[in-house]
């Protein structure tokens, strides 16, 4: 058996899956095509184990394998199509297009807009909370003459004193966990993780102004 | 492998019978991609099939063969068979089955075909093998299987079953939606979305029966 008669006849077959899969707008006859290709492959697969002689046979378990993989691809292929004809009531693939890409540039201005917005409102938050924290911070702080630091930097941080700003970091990371509950008692408006990035951040930056003076 | 090539004048009656084999499957492979007829379609695909079957049959490939019949034959078509029922597709002559780029895909089918016919000619003109009877058969094949290939075998299946537990899920409509509503209500509950589902009926008639596949996964990100 000539090598080539097989490879020819997968070859056109792969061709035929690859104008069907292309062509078609029905989901079901698209699966079908890309039937059509695997069947290409193991056409391939079984004809080249035939020529190279394989003790171990290599290319037809591989086929069977390809079988059994085609099967579970048509089996979750076709339940995804019918979720698909349950939400939609329509199989065709020219008409789903809610995952493309918006190609009218108001639409990326309208996503850019409310980043925008989160940005300036989550910087006038953190603006906020400094302000918030060091007042509510400064009475139990108020005996210690650093007045604009924040009640726990100096609590850790006092015995440490005027350390090296090795310590500053450390007391700067150990109040942390100590200052952020009650300022979350002070505003509890704050969204989710954005605030408590804010908290974060503004309690490094005022910890940081602690220790400077 | 490549010496005393016989020459393509003179094709045996292996060659013959695999040739006019292969016509048949590349002919109705065609009417699959271009007939009007969703049903007609999957019948001319069981063709293709049977007909490939008949390949490898030829190319002493026995139980590969008897698996592309049972397996594509009677469990593949089958299923898509059911999917166009159940998509309810119309049976008559449709006249919207093919895309608005059909020139296109014929032209890139029309080329992928032109360059793998030509390299495979080129390639493989001088590749002959003569076939010997039994070397496809069950016995060679599941001694191979279960000595060598052992541990794709068991990946695989492995990969069908987490194809059917996918399938059953996506299919049914009383398991997806039912996950978000049970969570709410007690949270210390196992993220095992398909036995309490099964349980908790009337909660999947009160939710919302459009969008609760994809409210299910989101719900399942905010419990966690």
């Amino acid at each position: 058996m000539h090598i080539v008669y097989p490879a020819v006849v997968a070859a056109l077959l792969f061709s035929i899956g690859v104008y069907g899969v292309l062509a078609r707008r029905n989901t079901i006859l698209v699966l079908m095509s890309v039937e059509l290709m695997l069947n290409a492959v193991n056409l391939n697969l079984v004809a080249f184990d035939v020529w190279l002689g394989d003790l171990l046979h290599s290319g037809q378990v591989l086929t069977l394998f390809v079988i059994v993989i085609a099967a579970a691809e048509v089996g979750v292929g076709l339940a995804i199509v019918l979720a698909l004809y349950r939400n939609r009531r329509t199989v065709d693939i020219d008409h789903l297009r809610d995952l493309a890409e918006p190609a009218d540039p108001p639409a990326e201005t309208y996503e850019e807009a409310p980043a925008d917005d989160r940005l300036v409102r989550s910087a006038a938050h953190s603006g906020g909370l400094t302000s918030a924290s060091a007042r509510a911070d400064s009475p139990p702080g108020a005996d210690l003459p650093a007045g604009d630091s924040p009640g726990a930097a100096p609590r850790e941080g006092g015995p440490a004193g005027p350390g090296v700003p090795g310590d500053g970091l450390t007391g700067a990371d150990a109040p942390r966990p100590d200052s952020t509950p009650r300022r979350t008692n002070d505003q509890p408006a704050p969204g989710g993780p954005e605030g408590g990035s804010a908290v974060r951040g503004d309690g490094r930056r005022v910890d940081r102004g602690g220790d400077t003076p | 492998m490549t010496e005393a090539v016989p020459s393509y004048l003179s094709p045996t009656g292996q060659e013959i019978i695999f040739l006019l084999l292969g016509a048949v499957a590349v002919g109705s492979a065609l009417l699959v991609v271009t007939t009007r007829q969703l049903v007609h379609a999957a019948l001319w695909l069981v063709l293709t099939f049977g007909a490939l079957a008949g390949c490898y049959l030829v190319l002493t490939a026995e139980f590969v063969a008897w698996v592309q019949v049972l397996i594509y034959v009677g469990a593949v078509v089958v299923l898509l068979l059911f999917g166009i029922m159940l998509t309810r597709a119309p049976i008559g002559p449709s006249t919207d089955l093919d895309s608005r780029n059909k020139v296109t895909a014929a032209v890139v089918a029309v080329a992928t075909a032109a360059v793998l016919v030509t390299v495979v000619i080129d390639g493989f003109r001088m590749a002959y093998s003569p076939l010997t009877p039994g070397a496809g058969a069950a016995s060679e094949l599941g001694g191979s299987i279960f000595s060598t290939w052992v541990l794709p075998f068991e990946a695989l299946s492995v990969l069908l079953l987490a194809a059917l537990i996918g399938a059953i899920v996506l299919s049914r409509t009383d398991i997806s939606g039912n996950s978000g509503g049970s969570r709410t209500d007690d949270p210390s509950a196992p993220s095992d979305p398909s036995e309490p589902g099964t349980l908790r009926r009337p909660d999947a008639s009160a939710a919302p029966p459009g969008g609760e596949a994809a409210d299910g996964p989101h719900r399942m990100d905010g419990g966690l």
